[in-house]
């Protein structure tokens, strides 16, 4: 292939699904009526939703053609920092649809699901290995789940020593969703700011960290793409304290069999399955948020938790200290299908060896980028490296409307305007399942657009061109919400 | 490892070009008492085929329909899924696509999320509802913070015939706020007792489950009233979407918010989960349901398309002052019940929902003939709860070394009623298998 992969072809225009169908068609095959009718009474009965009527064959090409309006990372690079949108497996998806898995009913008497119950126990403790820590839960359903659960440990920790503390430290480069999990908890986020060098330093802790604050969450390797290289001294100081430390494990893909989070003073550490480990994100979930422990924490994890005895697997409430159950069932047991033949196909060389690529590959477009784009803390970096609009801003260019210029190019833009400590923020990730080749081409079209942004800006702002819609006024749809009909 | 594309001539290119010697000088900013000596101890890698094998092996260990026959319900539910549905939901563009943060490349996602907001408002009878929750127990928890924060009252009341796990979720929940929450016991009849009611204050909202846990269709409109007669909100809640197939919906009989599970409407039961949290409200509480919300929008050319909106109520924006820590959801199951709810259409939503209706009266009908008791005398929707004059328990234990598997014992979620059992029949189970089932239980 010369140059980048956009291009301009057919679109096909779809109305909304009301707009199609006629009364009277059916796209189902409805099974046949062997029994009696047995009518309730009428004051219970409705008349039926009032949805459309289409035949299969509609229903088919309407989200076929919807789909086509859509870009995945099957389709192309999808550098969205902090995101993770490595490829997914397609052999993942069979092991999920296999039938004893996707038709089982979730309280079979443990006898009738061991496959599925011995599974679990393999991946808890495949992540708790990965996690260097002592047990692990499966039933987060995301990775603010995963967030929120840590933070009930935390208040179940501090809650069992006597005295409840008020806030929890959260540093600047944290994801948006840590302030909310610990508000959830009644804590109070205490702000950390990171030092020049894009980390945290040991003295700006060491002066938050009294005996009101329940701990810290931190996540290493941090938004910036940087190693919280102080990691060690900062847990000891809060340990010192009486708190603990939790940690984002939302870029544990950055460090898989080089570091063990455990082992260097976090106490919780939670995964996104539907990053680190391949899992697809659906266009927004289902993902899943497993938190691992240390052996001192595990008696608060939730329930059912899955214990063997002699080879033999079940599901028990049995634990007096937990912080009670977070989902209906026990969790996302399709998406932990997934991870887990993601991390049997893989092994624990493959691991590594995925962690080792995604940062060769994120260094390499730091390396290549760098004369195109302002870089944010000229560090070598992890998985994801930060760049921001700087070199931009004199001519009228923002960050959004390079990443809408990407699109023309045939690429999804990075992730913008995050992380907040860098103003007009562009963050750039890879993963390693991205060829050079790629990333040469992705750099290439950055290149243009750096061109394009000193002299013909109008390019820029009346980007994007070439998809579905030109850039919508989101301003305007938040004003006068219309979300249904 | 086939996932991972770089050849040795690929990484000494690309480490050269970086200005570094070895692969693992990218690491050089981890201190060295951070890293980890030696590898990790996990099974080596499998492939592609072994892998096949060991999954096969793992999923044949599981008790599934057809070699059993399962009569469970209780929030996860048994129905056709057609072949549509998988084959579309499995298109890589919906698959692998992220959150549509950047809409103009997203526009299928997002028009699909929207025509799941609109059918799902419309079966529920409300105005409003989000883009999905992880499951119907945090839909009714989150619904309940939702109250909270609306009506700034703390207390809550709970009927106890909700689901079992979902009050316990609303527990874990609500742990360390300090809000209180009381519950409404049940009648002889199935039903919620709403008595105690009557004069209590400060009471945030009421929340019922129809068809309840025990498969009873409750008077809805009659917690509405009574709950708003306390002051409070009504909040309805539902394991079993497919019954407003045929009941009339919460909204209509006077819910200010619904917020329950979804799985019913295309979505395999998968041991649990993935499932998807369905969560709508009257249009005046629309800015402060938790969660994503797809919205309508116009490009500067004035066509149509839709965009993530309302945004300053999430926590990438807001932080702690979020209506919820929520992020990721679960977009692809809503997508599955959109396309679900289309290839049923109404006039299939109100046959399919009959036909459950009805195969559940059939086998209660049967069990009664063969000796059994039904528990509760209210009318119910597919599932319902049988005692047997010398204990189900019996029976139920010899079915199972039939391969049936007859229910749910509820005896561990409700002390009073050991030796009960919660049935569940769908349009799945032929007649013959009803009658076999209740053969069975007469010998």
């Amino acid at each position: 292939m010369n140059g980048t992969p956009g291009t301009s072809g057919l679109i096909l225009d779809e109305p909304l699904l009301w707009e199609r169908g006629k009364k009277g068609r059916c796209g189902f095959s409805m099974p046949e009526r062997d029994i009696p009718e047995s009518p309730l009474p009428e004051a219970l009965t409705g008349e039926g939703p009032a949805f459309p009527d289409l035949s299969e064959g509609e229903v088919v090409r309407h989200f076929t053609r919807l789909s086509t309006w859509n870009y995945g990372v099957d389709t192309g690079l999808y550098p969205l920092g902090s995101c993770t949108m490595k490829y997914n497996p397609k052999t993942n998806e069979r092991q999920a649809a296999l039938r004893g898995f996707a038709a089982a009913h979730p309280l079979l008497p443990s006898r009738l699901s061991q496959g599925a119950l011995r599974l679990m126990a393999s991946l808890e403790r495949n992540l708790a290995e990965i996690a260097g820590l002592a047990a692990a839960t499966l039933q987060p359903a995301a990775g603010a789940q995963g967030e929120l659960l840590g933070m009930l440990i935390i208040h179940a920790h501090h809650r069992g020593r006597g005295r409840q503390r008020a806030k929890v430290l959260i540093p600047d480069t944290a994801h948006g969703t840590n302030p909310a999990s610990a508000a959830l908890c009644g804590y109070s986020p205490v702000p950390v700011p990171s030092d020049g060098k894009g980390i945290i330093a040991p003295k700006t802790v060491s002066a938050l960290m009294d005996d009101d604050t329940a701990g810290i969450m931190i996540t290493n390797p941090n938004t910036l793409g940087l190693f919280e290289e102080n990691i060690r001294e900062v847990a000891r100081i809060v340990h010192e304290r009486g708190g603990l430390v939790y940690g984002d494990g939302a870029n544990m893909n950055a460090i898989m069999g080089i570091v063990k989070p455990g082992e260097i003073g976090i106490d919780i550490l939670h995964l996104n399955l539907h990053k680190t480990f391949s899992s697809p994100h659906g266009g927004g979930g289902p993902g899943a948020g497993p938190v691992a422990v240390t052996k001192d924490l595990a008696r608060f994890l939730p329930v059912p938790r899955v214990v063997e005895t002699d080879g033999v697997y079940s599901l028990s409430e049995d634990f007096p200290e937990s912080v009670g159950r977070l989902v209906a069932f026990h969790g996302h047991f399709g998406v932990l299908v997934r991870a887990y033949s993601y991390i049997r196909s893989m092994g624990p060389d493959g691991l590594k060896q995925a962690s080792r690529l995604a940062c060769l590959n994120a260094n390499y477009l730091r390396e290549k980028l760098k004369g195109v784009l302002h870089l944010a803390y000229d560090r070598p970096c992890m998985h994801e490296c930060v760049f921001s609009d700087r070199g931009q801003r004199g001519a009228g260019i923002t960050a959004l409307d390079m990443a809408k210029r990407l699109m023309d190019y045939g690429f999804h833009p990075p992730t913008i305007y995050f992380p907040l400590v860098v103003r007009g923020a562009i963050m750039i990730e890879p993963t390693e399942t991205e060829t050079r080749e790629e990333l040469d081409r992705f750099v290439e079209a950055f290149r243009a657009i750096a061109r394009e942004a000193k002299e013909s800006p109008r390019l820029l702002k009346e980007a994007p061109v070439r998809c579905k819609v030109r850039r919508l006024d989101e301003t305007a749809a938040a004003r006068n919400p219309r979300l249904a009909g | 490892m086939r996932y991972l594309p770089h050849t040795d001539e690929d990484i000494a290119a690309m480490l050269g070009a970086i200005g570094l010697e070895g692969i693992d000088d990218l690491f050089r900013t981890i201190p060295p008492d951070c890293r980890l000596q030696g590898g990790l101890r996990l099974p080596p890698a499998l492939t592609e085929w072994e892998l096949d094998e060991h999954m096969e092996g793992l999923a044949g260990a599981m008790a599934v329909s057809p070699e059993y026959r399962i009569y469970l319900g209780a929030g996860s539910y048994d129905h056709r899924i057609p072949a549509t549905v998988a084959h579309l939901l499995g298109r890589s563009e919906f698959l692998t696509s992220y959150t549509p943060y950047q809409p103009e490349m997203l526009q299928g996602t997002l028009q699909g999320i929207y025509e799941y907001q609109s059918l799902t408002a419309s079966l529920l009878g409300m105005e409003v509802a989000t883009a999905s929750h992880y499951d119907g127990a945090t839909a009714l928890a989150e619904a309940l913070l939702m109250v909270v924060r609306i009506t700034k009252k703390k207390r809550i009341a709970l009927s106890r015939a909700i689901h079992p796990h979902y009050r316990q979720v609303v527990r874990t929940y609500f742990a360390p706020t300090g809000y209180e929450l009381v519950e409404l016991p049940f009648l002889d009849n199935g039903l919620t007792d709403f008595s105690s009611l009557e004069g209590a204050g400060g009471l945030a909202a009421v929340a019922v489950q129809s068809p309840n846990f025990f498969g009873c269709i409750e008077d809805l409109r009659e917690a509405g009233e009574r709950a708003h007669a306390a002051g409070a909100l009504f909040v309805a809640t539902f394991t079993e979407a497919l019954a407003y197939g045929l009941l009339k919906s919460p909204g209509s009989l006077g819910a200010d918010i619904a917020g329950g599970e979804g799985q019913s409407l295309g979505i395999p039961r998968s041991f649990g989960g993935p499932a998807l949290g369905m969560l709508a409200s009257r249009k005046e509480y629309l800015r402060g349901l938790p969660g994503r919300l797809v919205g309508r929008a116009k490009d500067g050319d004035g066509r149509e398309g839709f965009v993530l909106t309302l945004a300053t109520r999430e926590q990438h924006i807001r932080r702690e002052k979020a209506t919820s820590n929520i992020c990721t959801n679960n977009g692809l199951c809503a997508l599955a019940a959109v396309m679900y709810m289309a290839s049923l259409g109404g006039t299939g939503m109100r046959k399919l929902a009959s036909l459950n209706r009805d195969k559940a009266e059939y086998l209660k009908g049967a069990l009664r003939e063969a000796g059994c008791t039904i528990a509760f005398p209210a009318p119910t929707f597919n599932e319902f709860v049988v005692a047997a004059p010398g204990g189900f328990d019996a029976i139920h234990r010899r079915l199972l070394e039939k391969k049936i598997v007859a229910g749910l014992p509820l005896g561990p979620y409700y002390p009073e009623l050991a030796g009960h059992f919660l049935l569940c029949v769908t349009e799945t189970a032929r007649r013959e298998d009803l009658d076999a089932l209740a053969k069975e239980v007469r010998t």
